[in-house]
């Protein structure tokens, strides 16, 4: 049962970095690395925050902030330098680890004794006795929930809209006499604000911060955005949101269980294994038509 | 009006391969004037179209809206005014998208992409309005992503969400080229529709040549970053395909091709 919830609790708190990473993937079609930076960057700022006594619900805030600001970053090296996409994500990546490390003032920052969005003095005096084994379950699933009720409300307005448009054929943006370098700016960030988030509520998870904890973050977000969109492709009612979400704890159970037979330094090839798996099930195969009448 | 003013358009500046495409080209096009323009490849014809709408810049030379140059005016700020249709019909709308969804973007030019509704359920009976006269059953297809789409239908649908909103200028860059003949000739119509309807200043680049002699108020012929023939009103009332034919041999003639 535990390791169940274990599984469900790291899988909707990696959903939330899975959404991020569907917008820059699926809907920007925009390869960004800045994941792996920006996933740590929101954990270095909450870890800075918290350490200096502020409210831990307001990290969830600055994380966003944060990493939509490095967002906006690798947007402005991409639209404004011209910088090819990969790179751009690469060289804010590479600069992100440096100032993950000055935010956070060292490598590693533990949080044992703070307290953090799940265990906390007001919690523990409105949660009844009998569910406290499951407050950060139940405070995992809000979270979640209410962010992909967010991004959804977002998609259907015209300003998603818009966003939807710029991956799909820039030109028409262009047409309707808005720069598609600006929305793909905001695309940027709105992805890097949602990793970054998803960063944060994981290290008050661990309660601890780790300048090495965003290393395959990017990998996780594609497996999991692919394992969720191929797999549910055909469930027209599911919002991809959902799927996403969904994508991300089938993901972090299959790692979960491998890991099981495996050593922990076994990790990292594990999850690159499942992720080729993941790709080579999930790419659609032509069906071979039979010639003969 | 639109004015192209003494244009000079390289192209790989600089280098071995540098070719210059325009040399002092002019180009007046009146209000409400609808120009076919018809040319072999390279003479320049998508180029003119580009260096309008500011898609490529240009050398040297200056080009006016209404009296405003706008040589430096960026594309997306000059679209606010053009409305443009390209060759390929996956350009102008975005495939995974709905019709609706489709329609409703386009609807919405000119003003703020906020974060109200992207569809405004009152205006779906309007788009129908708008569809059902292309007679390609679109009207009962709201929610199917424009992706699955044949090019003819994408191209109407194109077409029409170019021109949705008030724009001045019309672009259509051979946006009958890729279709059969039956659904170009559905589209020339629509096209000519439009433009009576909205009277909107038309700027149409062809390779058919009887599109050319039959629509339109003024025909351009171009040839190597010049006009060879220019004529319009009666003039061009009298022209004929093969008059047109005859001038596009003399040139090849003289390219040695």
């Amino acid at each position: 049962m535990d390791f169940l919830i274990t599984i469900v609790e790291q899988g909707l708190i990696y959903g939330i970095l899975a959404l991020g990473v569907y917008i820059t993937y699926k809907i920007l079609d925009f390869p960004d690395l800045t994941t792996d930076g920006s996933f740590p960057l929101g954990a270095a700022v909450t870890a800075a925050l918290i350490a200096r006594g502020v409210n831990p619900y307001l990290t969830l805030l600055a994380a966003f902030a944060v990493g939509a600001l490095a967002g906006v970053c690798t947007g402005l090296i991409h639209v404004k330098g011209k910088v090819r996409d990969l790179l751009s994500g690469i060289i804010m990546m590479t600069a992100l680890w440096t100032i993950n490390l000055r935010i956070a003032g060292t490598s590693n920052v533990p949080l044992f004794s703070k307290e953090t969005i799940f265990k906390n003095l007001f919690l523990e005096s409105v949660v009844p006795e009998s569910v406290q084994p499951y407050t950060t379950l139940i405070v995992v699933i809000l979270l979640t929930v209410i962010t992909k009720l967010i991004l959804d409300f977002y998609m259907n307005s015209k300003s998603g809209f818009l966003l939807r448009a710029v991956g799909d054929n820039d030109k028409l943006v262009t047409a309707l006499a808005k720069d598609e370098g600006n929305m793909k700016i905001l695309g940027l960030a709105i992805a890097n604000g949602l990793i970054a988030l998803s960063g944060c509520i994981f290290c008050q998870e661990e309660r601890v911060f780790e300048i090495s904890m965003g290393t395959g973050a990017v990998v996780i977000g594609l497996a999991s955005v692919i394992i969720g969109t191929s797999l549910f492709r055909k469930l027209s009612f599911m919002k991809a949101t959902t799927a996403v979400i969904l994508g991300s704890i089938l993901y972090k159970a299959c790692t979960a269980i491998a890991m099981r037979n495996f050593e922990p330094q076994d990790m990292k090839f594990i999850t690159a294994a499942l992720f080729l798996i993941v790709l080579l099930i999930s790419m659609e195969r032509k069906k071979k038509v039979k010639i003969d009448a | 009006m639109l004015e192209l003013k003494n244009i000079y358009k390289y192209y790989n500046p600089g280098t071995i391969n540098e070719m210059c495409l325009f040399k002092g080209f002019n180009l007046t096009v009146e209000q409400g004037e609808f120009l076919s323009v018809v040319g072999s490849n390279g003479s320049g014809k998508t180029s003119m179209l580009n260096i309008i709408c500011g898609s490529i810049p240009v050398e040297s030379g200056s080009i006016l809206l209404d009296g405003k140059d706008i040589t430096n005016m960026k594309e997306f700020r000059r679209n606010e005014k053009i409305g443009r249709v390209y060759q390929n019909p996956a350009l102008g709308t975005c495939p995974s998208m709905t019709i609706l969804e489709n329609m409703s973007l386009a609807d919405n030019k000119g003003k703020r992409y906020g974060l109200k509704r992207g569809v405004n359920k009152n205006r779906m009976e309007y788009y129908r309005e708008l569809l059902r006269p292309l007679n390609l059953g679109l009207e009962d297809k709201m929610h199917v992503k424009v992706g699955s789409l044949s090019g003819g239908q994408r191209q109407a649908m194109a077409l029409l969400m170019s021109t949705m909103t008030p724009i001045e200028f019309l672009i259509l860059d051979e946006h009958t080229a890729a279709l059969d003949p039956k659904t170009a000739e559905i589209i020339m119509e629509l096209t000519d529709k439009i433009v009576k309807e909205k009277k909107l200043t038309t700027i149409m680049v062809t390779h058919n040549l009887r599109y050319a002699v039959e629509y339109g108020s003024r025909l351009l012929m171009m040839h190597q970053g010049e006009s060879v023939i220019d004529c319009a009103g009666d003039e061009k009332k009298a022209l004929n395909i093969d008059d047109i034919l005859k001038k596009f041999n003399e040139i090849s003639i003289e390219c040695g091709n």
